[in-house]
């Protein structure tokens, strides 16, 4: 983990967690104890003052006008992509998509890529993706007779480095992977994951929605074709992720959507597109977003990342250490490279009792299938509790959430 | 048999004897517990309720206690899930079908201090019970007509 920067390192979290305003709220009377930040991460100050003031100063629409306030919101929309290419380490923010989010983003390569492969083509993916890395691919199976070849997962919750290497084919066309599993926490070796995919010839896509919020990420480093991220997750709006990808995939693949700003030139008989990335963006962006976002990533460029990541592998020692003491509670995800997310199935307790009586004494977790199914079936659990940190949370909330949850054991078992 | 705003009064008196929100869902999952078991063959899909986060099965039969009543028989995966279950099943229980179509459920979960099971999120399921014992009854008081 080697970031040269002159950044303040000393990460505190109390002041770290002061700029989220949201902390000054309570739940029945009880300070907030946010769990769910694999979900949805709360919002910084920096954050909602970037769109407050893109809607109160200065607004209007992007590539557009020719106003002082269209130049300053083409500006401002065009600096956040900027900043998505410097947060991952992008050549250049031509190679920047923005798209509604990692779903999104995927749903592109999905729809462009996928568009030029045949029935009977290879499609690699691991048993711990996000639905949303597997539905999208299951399109092309039902559309085209793509084949989806499924890399299992260790009991420890890691991908099974051996299976994928047999797992490729002459007719593999693309491995898509996560890059970290919103179940289990896991951080999948990236850079072998896409080194083996290309001595084969494949491109790699690796979905990085939790992968980015919880460590450095260098696509030059890894040599991935697309990376995918979503803004709402480290700390950004809701509606923006941007989708990464080499740039003689973006002007080889086809358009995505068609419309407005995705275009050179529209004739009755033929259209000449516009080069990459708006030949991706059709249609109006989600401008106050992509503001939000570049927020997001300047402030985060602000703080102590190492630091940050220190603080949450302290999150999640204490944490297991604390489950540990549990008797027949089994933690699914048990690897060591594993980020502060912390999925388990408490005895017989249903997961949804259980999120729903923690909520009672003011913790919000995540109870359910995590939108995993095939890795939920892998662990034999049909639903289980999640409960994920980030760099905001604090050793208090570790310990008010064991506290709760040994008295929510006692109400449940 | 007792009218509904009996049964309303009842589980009200009951829930207020109960000091905080702990002892209340002690109780809900005592009542879900107290609940007669579905058959195997029960939890099926066309007894599913859709709509809950957990799993949800209902089965409504005829009830000899007046023209058109209904009997209900619930199930869930989840505890809290089917104490409230049990809740409804007071409520419905052997009321006429037209009597069922009228009592709003929500009121009472308010008043016993289970409110946040009203949510319109789906992962509450009162409502598509609810939505479903109506149905049932909605159907039961067309075939009686």
């Amino acid at each position: 983990m080697s970031m040269t920067s002159g950044k303040e390192k000393n990460f505190d979290p109390l002041a770290f967690k002061s700029e989220f305003p949201i902390f000054e709220r309570t739940i029945r009377d009880k300070p907030l104890v946010y769990l769910d930040s694999a979900a949805s991460a709360q919002k910084p100050r920096a954050v909602i003052d970037a769109v407050t003031q893109a809607m109160e100063h200065s607004f209007a629409n992007v590539h557009r006008g020719l106003h002082t306030m269209a130049n300053e919101t083409t500006e401002a929309f065009e600096g956040a992509r900027a900043e998505v290419a410097r947060f991952l380490n992008a050549p250049s923010a031509d190679n920047i998509v923005f798209t509604r989010g990692t779903t999104e983003a995927i749903n592109l390569v999905a729809s462009s890529f996928g568009a030029e492969l045949e029935a009977g083509d290879e499609i690699i993916l691991s048993q711990m993706e996000h639905h949303s890395n597997i539905v999208p691919w299951h399109f092309l199976r039902e559309r085209q007779g793509v084949v989806l070849k499924w890399v299992p997962v260790t009991e420890d919750g890691r991908i099974d480095m051996d299976a994928y290497a047999e797992a490729f084919s002459d007719r593999t066309k693309l491995v898509t992977m996560t890059h970290m599993s919103n179940v289990t926490g896991t951080r999948t070796d990236g850079e072998k994951i896409v080194s083996m995919a290309h001595d084969k010839g494949v491109p790699v896509l690796l979905d990085g929605s939790q992968s980015a919020v919880h460590g450095h990420v260098d696509v030059q480093a890894l040599d991935v074709d697309f990376f995918a991220i979503t803004g709402h997750k480290i700390y950004g709006p809701t509606g923006i992720g941007a989708l990464y990808a080499k740039s003689e995939q973006l002007n080889r693949i086809r358009p995505y959507q068609g419309g407005g700003e995705m275009i050179a030139e529209v004739f009755e008989d033929r259209v000449v597109y516009a080069d990459a990335p708006a030949k991706f963006e059709a249609g109006t962006p989600p401008i106050i977003d992509a503001i939000g976002l570049g927020a997001a990533l300047k402030w985060l460029d602000t703080q102590d990342r190492d630091g940050m990541e220190a603080h949450e592998r302290a999150l999640l020692d204490k944490t297991m250490t604390g489950l540990a003491e549990f008797e027949d509670l089994r933690v699914i995800g048990t690897a060591q490279n594993k980020a502060s997310i912390i999925t388990f199935v408490m005895g017989k307790a249903h997961a949804h009792d259980a999120a729903q009586l923690l909520d009672r004494y003011g913790v919000a977790v995540r109870a359910g299938h995590h939108c995993a199914q095939p890795l939920m079936r892998r662990f034999d659990a049909s639903s289980s509790v999640r409960a994920s940190y980030a760099a905001y949370n604090t050793m208090d909330d570790v310990e008010t959430f064991l506290d709760a949850l040994r008295s929510v054991r006692g109400i449940l078992m | 048999m007792m009218t509904a705003q009996d049964r309303i009064q009842t589980l009200v008196d009951e829930f207020e004897l109960l000091d905080d929100w702990e002892e209340r869902y002690r109780y809900v999952i005592e009542l879900g517990r107290e609940l007669e078991p579905l058959a195997e063959s029960e939890h099926d899909e066309s007894h599913r309720v859709h709509g809950c986060a957990s799993q949800v099965w209902l089965v409504a039969e005829p009830s000899g206690a007046a023209p058109g009543a209904l009997k209900f028989r619930g199930d869930s995966d989840a505890h809290i899930v089917r104490g409230l279950i049990a809740i409804l099943l007071r409520l419905y229980n052997d009321l006429p079908a037209e009597q069922i179509l009228d009592l709003d459920p929500r009121a009472v979960f308010t008043r016993i201090g289970l409110s946040e099971h009203l949510s319109s999120q789906r992962s509450n399921g009162v409502k598509a019970m609810t939505r479903r014992i109506q149905k049932e009854a909605g159907a039961a008081a067309e075939s009686a007509v």
